[in-house]
């Protein structure tokens, strides 16, 4: 059992360590943020693994759900989600009509 | 339209033709004009006076050395910080130099702060400092954020400023969506019942003042995204949730500071311990739980709320 829990950490690592550097190669800043909640999800189990569950359940709630939230609600009240699209926008030379 | 469309198909005229030429007189007029202005703007900035040695370092190499100081401090932040970790007792293994606090912690705890939940007892009364001063850095995060970002008829540059973005900002939520409120009406009263679970059962389980705090400011922003702002109003206004985080943070500064009192000079502390297990135990540390939660719950939903709408809560 142990075995398995050893494997399961591991794998937690490295995706914890997957998301750590996506978050900053990712150009979207809405997809940033998704992948930094994700992040705090996988903390919040590895904390869990770690015996600590009052962390847990603080990096669930705080990580994993406010300040997504805030950035979201930031990106949102400075327009940066239509930043991205025109970002993404071929470049044809033509406005979007 | 049909004869045009029949001309096409007869291969007569080409129906393309004519838009696809509108289209490029219309589009392409202001790029040149933009480009004019482009070209313009470059002119004039190779015009200043400063623009050719500019030019030079650039060419030179001379901004090479940000980027060459940038990543080296990188690598030497990268070092210090591996070193440190590395420092570090390894993952439960015995540190000679913390054992006796930690003893203490473990042996004593229990008798001396009635908290089966030896973190509560940690946080709330051996280190209560600490979280006092996080409870009130939460506070001035509050007020700092509140200066910023508050909106009314002082700060606001004309009368229908604020009308339209609260508007836009009607129109764009989510308040129509019946996927939020469905779920909202399912989840909520789970999470706000969970979050009082946690606040008040800090000293016999894992959570305590700041988790369960979270988990009732997360409950409060999901009320204000699926039912709206007014329905977190209608028992949280301004003036109520001002005068909840005052009291919590000026019971919890002069309960602790009696203790602290009492304990410096040698006196009897009058407060009862309970019997450990109950949820009346632990002391002071469940009414100062409560407090720290009052207080992150406003908090959370108080930034929330100031970024949605520029305000707490209706005046």
């Amino acid at each position: 059992m142990t075995y398995m829990t050893e494997i399961f950490k591991i794998i937690m690592l490295v995706l914890l360590i997957i998301c750590a550097v996506s978050v900053n190669l990712t150009r979207g800043l809405l997809k940033a943020v998704i992948i930094f909640m994700s992040y705090s999800s996988i903390m919040c189990v590895l904390w869990v693994l770690m015996e600590s569950p009052d962390l847990a359940i603080t990096e669930a709630a705080v990580g994993a759900g406010v300040s997504g939230i805030l950035f979201m609600a930031t990106l949102k009240k400075i327009d940066a989600e239509k930043e991205d699209a025109r970002e993404e926008e071929p470049e044809d030379g033509r406005e979007r009509t | 339209m049909r004869k045009r469309f029949k001309k096409w198909v007869m291969g007569r005229t080409d129906v393309m033709d004519r838009i696809l030429d509108d289209a490029s007189e219309i589009h392409d007029q202001p790029r040149e004009t933009i480009k004019k202005q482009r070209m313009e703007l470059v002119r004039e900035m190779e015009e200043r006076p400063g623009y050719e040695r500019t030019v030079e370092a650039e060419q030179k190499g001379f901004y090479l050395i940000y980027h060459i100081v940038a990543v080296i401090s990188c690598i030497l932040l990268i070092g210090v910080l591996l070193y440190t970790v590395a420092m570090l007792p390894r993952y439960g293994e015995e540190n000679t130099r913390a054992d006796e606090v930690v003893e203490r912690y473990v042996e004593h705890g229990l008798e001396e702060t009635g908290a089966v939940n030896i973190v509560s007892g940690m946080i709330l009364d051996y280190r209560a400092f600490d979280t006092l001063g996080e409870s009130h850095v939460l506070f001035t995060a509050l007020i700092c954020v509140m200066i910023l970002l508050r909106v009314d008829h002082k700060n606001m540059r004309s009368e229908y400023e604020d009308y339209y973005t609260v508007l836009s900002d009607r129109y764009y939520s989510l308040e129509r969506d019946t996927i939020i409120r469905t779920m909202g009406k399912i989840l909520l009263p789970c999470i706000f019942v969970y979050g009082i679970y946690i606040l008040l059962n800090g000293q016999n389980s894992p959570g305590g003042g700041f988790s369960g705090g979270a988990v009732m400011g997360t409950g409060l922003i999901i009320t204000a995204a699926a039912f709206g702002f007014d329905r977190v109003d209608s028992f949280l206004p301004l003036r109520v949730s001002m005068w909840m985080t005052f009291l919590s943070l000026m019971f919890y500064s002069f309960a602790k500071g009696y203790v602290f009192f009492t304990g410096a000079n040698g006196l009897e502390n009058h407060i009862p311990k309970g019997v450990p297990g109950a949820i009346l135990s632990g002391g002071l540390i469940l009414p100062l739980d409560i407090a720290v939660g009052l207080v992150v719950a406003g908090t959370m939903f108080g930034f929330y709320s100031l970024i949605r709408r520029g305000n707490i809560g209706g005046a």
